[in-house]
């Protein structure tokens, strides 16, 4: 049974950290309940005014939520190259601007097809 | 001493040593991945298409960048499979990642065409009811972002728009399929996995009709799919800890103890509870996307909630893929561990059958039946990966081919029965379509009995093959079992056809959409298909059998 | 000369592509490009006739292999062709009496809408049957056999708008089908005796005998089988008669002249396998003479022209199937016969269509009368094919009957005076009703009124030279093949090195009963002219004593085969059913009731709800990985 141990002891931090996390800031935090408190990310989103099938919120949000993780991936992606560079050479530089590239693909659909206007 | 305690220094050693080895710039052949080049070029131009040219000539251009992206794809596959890499000699492509060999190339190939012809029927726009201002009506939303039922969505719906990044979409889904069976590492099939599902989920929710159906369908197939995916990354990550590496190849080698396992936990956990919950955890992903039993239930909402185009080349291409991955990890990876998946997969493959064929009897939508029929067919499948020889290897890619061509031409058969609300899916609705429509019908009847697997279709060569492998692999009861649910399903399919063909014809029933010559090819070429592989099966099991060995 | 082979073959295979695959765009020239195509055939076939004429007698033969058809294991069949002796004789009368008709077709279907399928079927007829013919093997030869049964069945009901064409059809079909067992299994048969379906491997007397006296029995008698079917023999005659309902050129091409007698061939063909087999024999010999009287009967009886002579066309056939029956005495005479017969009765059957042509589709006699005055041509001709089909001294049919009779007579014992009393007595039965059909067709006083005078018929008219020229040439072959292949034995040298030949010996010498033969024929003869000549014919037919119904109704072959078969069978299927409906349907029900219940159940676990879905999900990798270390543990 040994070899089950690391395992166990694995499934029981990752099940623990869920529980604690949720336990604690359920116990911790303040409870001061507004309307503000109550709305959809507390961020002043509101749901569309003709609700259909339950409640919908605008999609700009996310889009420019999700506009920043593209280019935050990007960023954590250079860096590691930028660190080994010169072990890559030009192999790693062609690679680079191929990938930066692709990026600003999507990058000009999102800008062409009018995602960075908010209205 | 506790096990944790010796992990922790052994776990540190690794981090430093991988980080004070040398990097060096990975080679890559890009020859030899230049099917998936090819189409991810395609669909890269696809998006900047979207961007920059004007909304009229999309469509022309996308349907145009699309054709011509599978086309080089395709001719890169010949021409690999012409300089002998499936036959007589084959490669383990960047740094291990790709495997160039016979199962890749014969499963790309047919991925590529299965997509083309899947892009024709996607490309249809002359089902939907259409006006003089709008004449080019196809089967996705016109603006995928409106609220259904929304002012927006009518005034986008008035302007003609449409959502042509499909195209693109589908090519992104087809790179990742194109990976998914000829990925060397897990790394790269779960890249593979979340680059076919992503499109699809997406592509799922573009339905014009019945757009909240559409939308659920996307986010059942979203959730479940992201929860097989985290099953697939667990074993991954088990599987690296008991292996030390990511390589399928490495793990066969650590399996049978050519080559040492992990360091650092060889000294306390002798690895075997990695192995095998790893293993399993991995299968169990893809058992998800092939839609075997316990991992099946997105299957019939999904199809029947995906515009039927997408359901056609979802339900034929996702088979494809899911099936020559699942082959190369058991095959490559895990071979010599088959006496211990080899008993929880005939489990699973029986009861993949008999749910699939037994649920499908009362099914009252063409579109859910078709998904049991699809969930019966994995099983079918799965007796074939179970005969653990290369006749059961070349079995299933045979089958493969001759199923996705089914698939295919059936779906697209049913996009063209519709009444006011578009498609008329419920059964009750097909009586006597045999009279009003006799070629449609007849086509149609032409695919169920291939799904039957009745002779000269090429649903019974796929059976056939998969069947007689099982009974050379050993699996003997599975074949009487397989033979037994395939009787259960002949009934439903049969049930159609005497719908079809012997019902009296409804009042209010539905009309039969003249096709465009679109939608008309794909019917054509799944309905040859179907035939050519069940009449002269020969040449192609042959092209299977040749290409039927993995690289290790 | 081996691709001339195929070329004779892929000429009407062709034109019945062209013809029936072309749609409209190919109406217009179908009649002549249908002729032309089975003409070119008759050409090729006269080339390798004067090609195999250049060859020494013992090797007059033209093998030509296309490809392998099929080929698994020890079961291997060649789509092979063999040219001898036999079989060209049947490719030259296939390809010129069927170029004739097609010809006469051309002015006997000028005004039918659907000229194009007729011909592209016709010459779909000419390709079957010359597979069927030229096969090397006896897998092809049922291709062949098949086809012709196609193109027969789909011609029968070519005015498939006529209820009554469209149930002739079904039924040669049907009844074509029982003879088709037969042949079927003679090939299952042959295939587990011998191993192989040539020709070549089967027909010898050695291979043959190793099978042993009953395989060579039960085969002979499954081969018998089949030539009843296609040939109308007594008991699977019943379908030849209503077979009349096709166009007049197809009953002289399909149903007179060639398809029927394929029959003959295929015993003649197997002569090595009925030579062992005397069982086998006499069953053929039984056959043949009991239909040449049934046929003979039946058309003593029949007012409707065309069905007078289907009945003379099956007795006639009776006769080759006797003759072929007595073994190496008999199969020449049989075939020369076949021939013969080929010439005059297609002759006769293109007669009877002129004056149909003439007569609004009239086939009644009894409506006829006094048409030799206005159709001189069609009653010359006729007129010449009654003489020959009647045994007329220095006609074709004289010579070729009387070989048959003399051939029964030889065969010896009680067996050779039963055969040839009733060879020599269908030969009376022969001049009688043929005398009756040519003097109430063509003598007498017309028994119609034309609109001229009043009433409803037309005015009877010759029919076009197109139609004219055929039946011409068929009088002159009516008149000299007999004579031409008799003078010095001619036809018997040509065919004796493919099916073999002894002369028999008759007890009667030849002299007698030649005078007997002539004897009979004017006594019948007499009888059918001071029945209808010296008197009016009534205009319907006179109620009559019981033998003359009884053979009216074709000797109640249809009200047999209804109580026998029909009734029966239908009293078997009943019982199926109802076998099928409690212990079959039963059992499924029960199955399917359960499949359905557990189906409806677990459609219920398909409740829509991702989180169950998750959960399902969950716990099925639970299990999997509980029952993966499971196994392990085990």
């Amino acid at each position: 049974m040994n070899s089950y141990v690391p395992i166990l002891v694995l499934g029981v931090l990752a099940a623990g950290f869920a529980v604690v996390t949720v336990v604690s800031a359920a116990l911790t935090g303040p409870k001061r309940y507004n309307r503000a408190k109550l709305d959809p990310y507390e961020c002043g989103i509101e749901a569309s005014p003709q609700p259909a099938g339950g409640g919908r919120f605008p999609i700009k949000y996310y889009l420019t939520a999700m506009l920043f993780i593209v280019f935050d991936i990007e960023i954590v992606f250079l860096y590691p190259w930028a660190v080994s560079f010169d072990a890559l050479g030009v192999f790693g530089l062609v690679e680079m601007l191929l990938f930066i590239a692709t990026v600003f693909v999507a990058y000009a659909y999102v800008w062409r097809r009018g995602g960075l206007e908010w209205d | 001493m506790s096990a944790t305690a010796v992990a922790a220094p052994a776990v540190h050693s690794l981090w430093t040593t991988a980080a004070a080895a040398p990097i060096h710039a990975p080679k890559i052949e890009y020859a030899q991945l230049s099917p998936i080049l090819v189409v991810l070029g395609a669909a890269v131009a696809g998006i900047l298409v979207e961007a920059f040219v004007p909304r009229r000539a999309r469509y022309g251009t996308q349907l145009a960048v699309t054709l011509i992206g599978l086309a080089g794809a395709f001719a890169a596959v010949v021409g690999l499979a012409a300089t002998g890499y499936a036959t007589t000699k084959a490669d383990l492509a960047a740094m291990g990642s790709i495997a160039v060999d016979g199962p890749s190339l014969f499963l790309q190939g047919t991925l590529i065409l299965v997509t083309a012809v899947g892009v024709l029927a996607i490309a249809e726009r002359g089902l939907e009811p259409q006006s003089r201002e709008v004449p080019h009506v196809d089967a996705f939303a016109p603006q995928a972002a409106a609220v259904p039922g929304s002012e927006d969505e009518k005034a986008a719906a008035r302007a003609g728009w449409s959502t042509t990044e499909v195209f693109p979409l589908t090519l992104f889904a087809l790179s990742g399929m194109l990976v998914f069976p000829a990925a060397g590492d897990l790394l790269t099939l779960f890249i593979g996995l979340e680059i076919l599902s992503l499109p699809l989920y997406l592509m799922c929710a573009l339905a014009r009709r019945r757009r909240l159906l559409s939308q659920e369908s996307a986010v059942k197939y979203f959730l479940l799919g992201a929860f097989a995916s985290a099953f697939f990354l667990f074993g991954t990550a088990l599987l690296y800890g008991y292996a030390g590496t990511l390589d399928l190849g490495g793990i066969a080698k650590v399996v049978t103890g050519d080559a040492a396992p992990n360091a650092a936990l060889n000294a306390s956990a002798h690895g075997d509870a990695l192995l095998l919950i790893g293993g399993a955890m991995i299968v169990m992903g893809l058992l998800f996307k092939v839609g075997a039993v316990p991992f099946h239930a997105w299957t019939p909402d999904v199809y029947q909630g995906a515009p039927t185009p997408i359901t056609g080349f979802m339900a034929a291409a996702t088979k494809v893929a899911a099936f020559g991955a699942l082959l190369r990890l058991l095959y490559v990876a895990l071979p010599e561990m088959r006496w211990d998946w080899r008993p929880v997969m005939w489990g699973v493959a029986i009861l993949t059958m008999a749910l699939g064929a037994i649920v499908a009897v009362t099914q009252t939508d063409v579109k859910r039946m078709l998904a049991y029929s699809s969930i019966a067919h994995a099983g079918f499948l799965l007796t074939g990966v179970i005969a653990g020889n290369k006749q059961g290897v070349s079995a299933v890619l045979f089958y493969l081919a001759a199923y996705s061509f089914v698939t295919l031409g059936a779906f697209a058969v049913v996009t063209l029965v519709r009444d006011a609300g578009g498609e008329a899916t419920h059964l009750s609705r097909w009586d006597g379509l045999g009279r009003r429509s006799p070629l449609v019908a007849v086509t149609f009847a032409l695919f169920l009995l291939a799904f039957a697997g009745i002779p000269l279709t090429s649903g019974f060569s796929g059976k056939f093959a998969v069947f007689s492998a099982a009974a050379k692999g050993g699996a003997v009861p599975l074949v009487v079992v397989g033979v037994l649910c395939s009787a259960v399903a002949a009934f439903f399919y049969v049930r159609v056809i005497v719908r079809m063909f012997f019902a009296e014809p409804r009042a209010d029933g539905p009309s039969v959409a003249v096709p465009s010559a679109l939608t008309g090819t794909a019917i054509a070429v799944g309905a040859a298909a179907t035939l050519v592989l069940g009449v002269f099966p020969q040449w192609a099991f042959d092209l299977a059998d040749k290409a039927s060995v993995f690289i290790r | 000369m081996n691709s001339l082979l195929g070329l004779l073959i892929a000429a009407p295979l062709l034109g019945a592509a062209v013809l029936l695959l072309g749609g409209r765009f190919v109406d217009r020239v179908a009649p002549v490009l249908g002729s032309a195509l089975a003409g070119l055939s008759f050409v090729l076939g006269a080339i390798l006739f004067s090609n195999l004429l250049g060859k020494p007698a013992s090797g007059r033969a033209i093998d030509s292999d296309l490809f392998t058809w099929m080929h698994v294991g020890t079961f291997k069949a060649d789509a092979a062709f063999h040219l001898d002796q036999l079989s060209m004789t049947f490719v030259l009368l296939i390809t010129g009496v069927g170029t004739l008709i097609h010809i006469y077709s051309i002015g006997y279907m000028a005004h039918d809408e659907k000229r194009r399928k007729f011909f592209g079927y016709l010459n779909l007829f000419l390709a079957a049957m010359l597979i069927l013919v030229l096969a090397d093997n006896y897998l092809l030869l049922y291709v062949g056999w098949e086809g012709v049964g196609l193109a027969s069945y789909l011609l029968i009901g070519f005015w498939q708008h006529k209820p009554s064409a469209a149930t002739a059809a079904k039924k040669a079909f049907l009844v074509n089908r029982v003879g088709d067992i037969g042949l079927a299994v003679a090939v299952f048969l042959m295939f587990t005796t011998f191993g192989t379906f040539t020709f070549q491997g089967i027909l010898h007397p050695s291979v043959v005998s190793s099978a042993g006296q009953g395989k060579a029995t039960a085969l002979g008698l499954v081969l018998l089988l089949a030539a009843c079917g296609k040939s109308a023999q007594v008991p699977l005659q019943s379908w030849l008669g209503d077979a009349m309902e096709g166009p007049t050129p197809v009953s002289a091409l399909i149903h007179a002249a060639t398809m029927v007698t394929a029959g003959v061939y295929l015993i003649t063909r197997s002569s090595a396998i009925f030579n062992a087999a005397p069982t086998a024999q006499l069953a053929v010999v039984c056959v043949g003479a009991v239909t040449l009287l049934f046929g003979a009967i039946v058309g003593c009886a029949k007012d409707d022209i065309k069905k007078a002579l289907a009945g003379s066309t099956m007795s006639q056939i009776g006769y080759m199937i006797l003759a072929a029956g007595l073994g190496p005495i008999g199969y020449v005479f049989a075939i020369m016969h076949l021939v013969t017969h080929g010439f005059f009765k297609a002759g006769l059957f293109l007669g009877a269509g002129s004056i149909m042509h003439a007569r609004e589709d009239e086939v009644d006699m009894r409506k006829y009368g006094g048409l030799w005055k206005k159709m001189p041509w069609t009653f010359a001709t006729f007129g010449l094919g009654y003489l020959a089909i009647i045994g007329f001294p220095g006609l074709s049919g004289f010579f070729s009957k009387d070989k048959i009779i003399e051939a029964a007579f030889a065969k010896g014992g009680t067996e050779g005076w039963i055969l040839g009393g009733a060879a020599l007595l269908g030969a009376a039965i022969t001049a009688y009703y043929m005398s009756r059909i040519m003097v109430m067709t063509f003598f007498g006083k017309p028994r119609y009124t034309t609109k001229a005078e009043g009433g409803t018929s037309p005015e009877a008219h010759e029919s076009p030279a197109v139609m004219v020229a055929p039946m011409v040439v068929l009088a002159v072959g009516s008149v000299f093949a007999g004579g031409f292949f008799s003078l010095g034995s001619r036809f018997l040298h040509w065919l004796e090195p493919v099916t073999g030949h002894s002369e028999g010996h008759s007890p009667v010498s030849t002299g007698v009963l030649t005078a007997a033969t002539i004897v009979l024929m004017l006594l019948g003869m007499g009888l059918a002219w001071f029945q209808y000549g010296m008197r009016e014919v009534p205009a319907a037919a006179p109620r009559s004593i019981w033998p003359v119904r009884l053979a009216r109704r074709d000797l109640g072959q249809d009200d047999f085969n209804h109580a026998v078969f029909v009734r029966g069978g239908t009293r078997f299927a009943d019982g199926l059913a109802e076998f099928d409906a409690k212990g079959v349907d039963g059992a499924v029900r029960g199955v399917a009731g359960a499949v359905g219940g557990g189906s409806s159940r677990l459609r219920k676990l398909q409740n829509g709800y991702v989180r169950s879905y998750a959960f399902s999900m969950f716990g099925g990798a639970v299990l999997i990985v509980a029952a993966t270390l499971f196994m392990r543990a085990v």
